[in-house]
């Protein structure tokens, strides 16, 4: 049976630090106000550096650290909502920046399920038999679509990327999955909205407030907590986990005291969720990724240990992966 | 019945004895819960009650929380 398999990992941040000090210094908000409510002390934002920098940078690195040719790639897939252009897809960018003259470009778009989306998508094209490894790369500089007047949101998010190169194995991989949407819910998470303005019509062609992160904060919370606990639920029952199994969960780094609830709600000590959200922030479909590296590069994956992956967000989407490293 | 279960849910979300809870207790001012924990606490009494809180913001004394039950059970 074909499986899809992570051989290497890699992440990249823009330089520039602000922490929760230098927000206070734009809008009315506090450290202690930012920390407790959200885990998050720093975050690294763009000095101009777009997502496109950043997701070539993993490319790049992952290349190198998985040793193969940019020619040899058969699949790019990026997960962003906020690329450089409408089109093209940053896979197309990442494809004439590394040269991998033979692949399969094209992004997904689930917010902060994004990683997920795409690591499923690479799945089933290898699986499919058709493509033999990917790169999938989750990048994102949100900030530039935060409201950086709006201390609600602005304090919450960051801009980074990172990715994996998967590919086709005979041994373990990607295990189990549980992906979804709830489309119905999509308005209590937006940004980017354009309105239509054309030559033919009075619409001011001025940035719409829809242009920004706008967040129903009680439900986006409320979604994360249910939503997730029921799918990391399904998969312990369905493939007889228990949390003592499981070496890492890697859960979207939206909001510490989300995945407090979600650990609480599940029984499985809060230590077991791996957490970086203090120094990079939310960083949307970047955030799986990124901490996946951390753990990698620290040395704390070891051949055969099982790692769980839970995306969630606007869409709404949410994803849940198991995988066995 | 349904104060006490409310009491509960107040009690393990913020921390405090359900001693301390009392009708008239205002759970922001006076047990110190950020935004974050009134989420929960709603969340919580939808899950237990089975009802579902359209707004909020007019939940600000545990009395509020009882009666918005009382009253859509």
């Amino acid at each position: 049976m074909i499986r899809t398999r992570v051989i290497a990992t890699a992440a990249s941040v823009p330089e520039q630090v602000i922490t929760n000090a230098d927000l206070a210094k734009i809008v009315d908000t506090s450290d202690e106000w930012i920390t407790q409510r959200t885990g998050i002390r720093e975050r690294h934002i763009s000095a101009g550096e777009n997502t496109s920098v950043l997701v070539i940078n993993v490319a790049k690195q992952l290349l190198e650290r998985a040793a193969v040719k940019a020619e040899d790639i058969d699949l790019i897939i990026v997960a962003s909502v906020t690329q450089d252009y409408g089109t093209p897809s940053l896979a197309c960018m990442i494809q004439k920046e590394i040269g991998a003259v033979n692949a399969v470009a094209f992004d997904v778009v689930a917010a902060c399920s994004g990683f997920m989306f795409a690591l499923s998508t690479a799945d089933k094209f290898i699986k499919s038999g058709a493509y033999g490894n990917a790169l999938v790369i989750g990048g994102e500089t949100l900030s530039k679509i935060v409201d950086w007047t709006d201390r609600a949101t602005c304090v919450l998010f960051g801009d980074g990327a990172g990715g994996a190169y998967v590919e086709k194995s005979e041994e373990a991989g990607m295990e189990w999955e549980n992906i979804g949407s709830a489309g119905e819910k999509y308005e209590i998470l937006t940004e980017g909205y354009t309105n239509c303005a054309n030559a033919f019509n009075d619409n001011p062609a001025s940035v719409d407030p829809l242009w920004y992160v706008n967040m129903n904060g009680r439900e986006v919370f409320k979604f994360a907590t249910k939503k997730v606990t029921g799918s990391l639920k399904k998969l312990m029952e369905e493939k007889h986990l228990k949390h003592e199994d499981v070496k890492y969960f890697i859960p979207h780094q939206a909001n510490i005291r989300i995945v407090e609830v979600i650990a609480k709600k599940l029984g499985i000590p809060f230590e077991k969720f791996y957490m970086n959200i203090d120094r990079l922030g939310n960083t949307s479909s970047a955030s799986i990724p990124m901490a996946l590296n951390e753990l990698n590069e620290q040395g704390l994956l070891e051949r055969g240990d099982k790692i769980v992956l839970a995306g969630f967000g606007g869409g709404m989407t949410w994803g849940t992966m198991l995988i066995v490293w | 019945m349904v104060f006490e279960k409310i009491r509960e849910i107040i009690a393990e979300q913020t921390g405090k004895d359900v001693s301390e809870i009392t009708l008239e207790t205002n759970v922001k001012d006076d047990l110190d819960a950020d935004s974050l924990d009134l989420f929960q606490i709603i969340n919580d009494i939808e899950d237990e009650f089975d009802v579902s809180v359209e707004n909020p913001e007019a939940i600000v004394t545990v009395k509020d929380a009882v009666d918005f039950v009382e009253s859509h059970k």
